[in-house]
C-alpha cells in the first residue's frame, strides 16, 4: 500500500473532486498557510489511494499535509469542515476576522489618536505645570533650541509623513549600529584563533605533510536581537503612534526582532507588521487595534509575555525594549515580580518613557518605582533626538 | 493485516505493540510520511513525548534508529561527516616522498571518512527512522543545509564526490520552538502537533508501561496529572514525569491516590521540577486535585 503512485494517477480521480480540492488549496492559502504545488500533488495522491474516503480520514490526512505551524494546526478544523461538510462558518471564507468597521489599520494608529485624549483616559496623570503648555511641547524642556525643529519637537507633535519616514529611518540606522554578537558558529578566515584541521590538512599535502600554510577559524557574528514592548494605552496614545513606526522600521531592519503591543493585555503585533498583503496588514491591524487608547496593566502585560512568549522570544542575546509611562493600574508588586522574571531571560531591558523629556519629572508612579531596579537603561523616548541618544547604548551592549 | 483495516490502524496496533499508544492524527501522520516519502515534523511542548515517537516507529520497523541532537552552532562536520585526520596525517608520513596527487587520492577515500548521523542515515541496507531533535536549536544556515539532504538525499563530499542514498530513511524532526523555523523547512515536512494526551490516553500509557499496575489506579494518576497540568505552573510535568510517579505509587502499595494524600504530596517531586512550582503546590492544593480526582 505504500508503492508511489505513478505520477499521472491523479487523473484518475474526477474532474470535480480536482476542483473541489484545488477550492480547498485557495482557501487554505487565503487564510495564510503555506501550501506549494508539491503539496496539492501529494493532496491528490492521497485521495486516489481511497484510503482516506471517509471525510474523518481524509481530514487528519490533510491536516498533516497542509499545516506547518501551531496556528494551521488549530485552525484546520474549522474551514475543513465549512468547506467539504458545509457546517460551522456561514461562508468559508477568511476566519480571522473581517474588520467590523471600515479598515483602519497603522494609519488610523499613526493618525487618528492626535487628540488630546484626556478625558477618555483614567490612569493619566493630571500634571500640575498646566497643560496649556502642551501646545508647544517642548517649551517645557530646558535648553530646547528650535533650530533642529523636526530630532527635537515632541512627539506629541509629530505626526506628519516625513517626519514618520525619519522615525523609520532612525531605527534602520539603531539597527545597523547594534555591534553584532559573536556566536559559536565558526567561518574559515586567515586570521583567527583556533586552527581549520581539515583544511589545513588539505594544503598540507603537497608539503609532504607539513602543516605549512595554516588556515584559521573565527567566530561569526550575529546580531543582538531586539524585543520591542509598546504601551498602547491612553496615557501613551500621543506617542504610541510614532513608536509604532519605529517598530516597524525595526522589524524591516533587523533580522530578529519581535514587536508587542500591551493596554490591558499583550498583543503580538510582530506577525501583522511583516505581513506584506497590504489589505490583510490593514484587516489585522484594526483587530488588533481594539483596546488602544484605554488602561494599562503592565505587570499582567508582562505576565503574559514571560509565560507564553519570552521562551520563544527571548535569548542571552536579546535585548528588551519596553516603552511606556510606567502608570499602571494593577498592583505595582506584580509588575516588580515580572520584571525580575524578565531580568533574569534577558541580556538588557531599556526602559524608555516619554516622560522624563518633561521638565520636573522625577519616576515617582508606583509601577515605574517597582520595575526601575530591574532596568539597566532608564531613558527619555520623546523625540527622535532622544531616541538616537540610544545609538551609543546598543552599540555597546 | 486484514483487508478492512485501514493502514492507520496497522499503524497504532504497531506501536502500541512495542509501548506507544498514538492518537488518531499521529497514526494518520505517520501513514502518510511512509507513503509520501516526506519528513515528518513534531512540534510540542517539552516532555510530550516526540522523541519517542522515532523511538517506537524503529522499534515497530525493527530498523535502527540514528539520532542527531541540534545545537547552536552544530555544523556539518558534526552533523555528516568528517575526515580522520590523526590516520591521514600518518599516511602522508608513511607515503612521504611519493607522488603528491597518490597520496592525496589514498588519503580521502572511503577508508579516512568518518561518518556522522546523517551520512549513517542515508548509507544504511534498511532503511532506518532518523531523528533530529530539536532541530530549531541549530541555526538557519544549517536549517538550509538540512532542506537540501531532506529533498534529494544526497551529500556532496567536495575531496570525494556525491554520496547518493541508499535508502531513504524515514525522517522526524522536533521542534520545541525556541526559534521559528523557515517556511521551506516546514513545508517541506509533514507537521503534527503533539499536545499532552488526554486522560484515557495516558492511562492507557501508564498501564502499557507499567504492566502490573491497577487499571483504576493508573486512572486516578492520569486524571491527577490531568488537572496538575491545568495549574498555572512554569514547568508542566510531561509523559514520563508521570510514568516515573505512577511507578513510586505502584511501589508504594497505594491502592486509591484519595486514600494517602500525605505520600501524594510526598512524592510530588517526580512531577514538579522547579522550586516555584514547589511553592505553588501546597499541600492544601494538592488535597483540592485529589478531592477532584475521587
Amino acid at each position: 500500500m505504500l508503492v508511489a503512485m505513478a505520477p499521472d494517477v491523479h487523473m484518475a480521480l474526477g474532474y470535480a473532486a480536482r476542483t473541489r480540492l484545488s477550492g480547498f488549496v485557495r482557501l487554505l492559502r487565503d487564510n495564510a498557510f503555506a501550501i506549494g504545488l508539491a503539496e496539492t500533488r501529494d493532496a491528490l495522491q492521497i485521495m486516489a489511494q481511497g484510503h482516506a474516503a471517509r471525510p474523518s480520514l481524509l481530514g487528519a490526512a490533510l491536516k498533516t499535509l497542509f499545516c506547518s505551524r501551531h496556528s494551521d494546526w488549530a485552525k484546520f478544523d474549522e474551514l475543513f469542515d465549512a468547506y467539504w461538510l458545509q457546517r460551522g462558518m456561514k461562508s468559508a471564507t477568511r476566519i480571522q476576522g473581517a474588520p467590523q468597521k471600515p479598515p483602519a489599520g497603522i494609519q488610523a494608529l499613526a493618525n487618528g489618536q492626535r487628540g488630546d485624549g484626556r478625558e477618555e483616559n483614567p490612569d493619566r496623570v493630571e500634571r500640575g505645570e498646566g497643560s496649556d503648555d502642551s501646545e508647544t511641547g517642548q517649551s517645557k524642556r530646558e535648553g530646547a533650541s528650535r533650530t533642529e525643529l523636526l530630532s527635537q519637537t515632541d512627539f506629541r507633535h509629530l505626526i506628519q509623513g516625513e517626519d514618520i519616514a525619519a522615525a523609520h529611518a532612525l531605527a534602520e540606522r539603531l539597527s545597523k549600529s547594534m555591534r553584532a554578537r559573536l556566536t559559536r558558529r565558526m567561518r574559515a578566515r586567515r586570521t583567527g584563533q583556533r586552527i581549520d584541521l581539515r583544511r589545513t590538512i588539505h594544503k598540507s599535502i603537497a608539503h609532504g605533510g607539513i602543516p605549512l600554510d595554516l588556515v584559521r577559524r573565527k567566530r561569526k557574528d550575529k546580531p543582538l536581537k531586539l524585543v520591542m514592548l509598546l504601551d498602547a494605552s491612553g496615557s501613551m496614545s500621543l506617542y504610541s503612534s510614532v513608536f509604532l513606526r519605529f517598530m516597524y522600521g525595526v522589524l524591516e531592519n533587523f533580522r530578529e526582532a519581535e514587536a508587542f503591543v500591551f493596554h490591558t493585555r499583550l498583543i503580538h503585533i510582530s506577525p501583522a507588521l511583516r505581513e506584506r498583503n497590504a489589505q490583510r496588514a490593514m484587516e489585522r491591524m484594526s483587530i488588533l487595534a481594539q483596546g488602544t487608547g484605554g488602561g494599562t496593566r503592565i505587570g499582567d502585560s508582562l505576565a503574559t509575555f514571560n509565560r507564553w512568549h519570552a521562551k520563544r522570544c527571548i535569548t542571552s542575546r536579546t535585548c528588551v525594549m519596553i516603552v511606556s509611562d510606567g502608570y499602571d493600574t494593577g498592583p505595582a508588586e506584580e509588575l516588580g515580580q515580572q520584571m525580575q522574571a524578565l531580568r533574569r531571560r534577558c541580556k538588557r531591558i531599556a526602559w524608555l518613557n516619554p516622560m522624563i523629556g518633561w521638565q520636573d519629572y522625577a519616576p515617582e508612579a508606583a509601577g515605574m518605582k517597582a520595575a526601575l531596579p530591574h532596568v539597566d537603561l532608564f531613558a527619555p523616548a520623546h523625540n527622535l533626538q532622544s531616541l538616537e541618544a540610544l545609538e551609543p547604548y546598543l552599540a555597546r551592549i | 493485516m486484514t483487508t478492512r483495516t485501514s493502514p492507520q490502524d496497522a499503524i497504532a496496533a504497531q506501536l502500541a505493540a512495542v509501548g506507544y499508544i498514538p492518537d488518531r492524527a499521529l497514526s494518520t501522520a505517520l501513514w502518510l510520511m511512509g507513503s509520501l516519502q516526506r519528513p515528518l515534523l513534531l512540534e510540542g511542548e517539552a516532555g510530550v513525548g516526540k522523541t519517542e515517537v522515532a523511538r517506537a516507529l524503529s522499534l515497530a520497523h525493527e530498523t535502527r534508529l540514528i539520532r542527531l541532537q541540534c545545537y547552536e552552532g552544530l555544523d556539518q562536520s558534526a552533523a555528516l561527516y568528517e575526515w580522520n585526520y590523526q590516520r591521514q596525517l600518518l599516511a602522508i608520513k608513511a607515503r612521504e616522498g611519493d607522488d603528491a596527487n597518490a597520496v592525496e587520492e589514498q588519503i580521502f577515500s572511503e577508508k579516512y571518512l568518518l561518518e556522522r548521523p546523517l551520512l549513517a542515515a542515508i548509507r544504511q541496507p534498511v532503511a532506518p527512522v532518523l531523528l533530529i531533535d530539536e532541530v530549531d536549536r541549530a541555526d538557519e544556515e544549517f536549517e538550509a543545509f538540512l532542506l537540501e539532504l531532506l529533498s534529494d538525499f544526497q551529500v556532496s563530499i567536495p575531496e570525494l564526490g556525491t554520496i547518493k542514498a541508499t535508502t531513504i530513511p524515514r525522517v522526524i524532526l522536533t521542534s520545541n520552538g525556541t526559534r521559528e523555523l523557515s517556511d521551506a523547512l516546514r513545508r517541506r515536512c509533514l507537521f503534527h502537533y503533539v499536545d499532552f494526551p488526554e486522560i484515557d490516553r495516558e492511562a492507557r500509557i501508564i498501564c502499557s508501561r507499567l504492566p502490573g499496575i491497577d487499571t483504576a489506579l493508573a486512572l486516578e494518576i492520569a486524571t491527577m496529572v490531568n488537572h496538575i497540568r491545568k495549574e498555572e505552573l512554569r514547568k508542566s510535568p510531561g509523559v514520563a514525569e508521570t510514568l516515573d510517579w505512577a511507578a513510586t505509587i505502584a511501589g508504594l502499595n497505594i491502592r486509591h491516590l484519595r486514600d494517602e494524600p500525605e505520600a501524594v504530596f510526598d512524592t510530588l517531586m517526580c512531577l514538579i521540577k522547579t522550586a516555584e512550582d514547589t511553592s505553588r503546590m501546597t499541600r492544601e492544593v494538592t488535597d483540592r486535585l485529589i478531592g477532584k480526582v475521587a
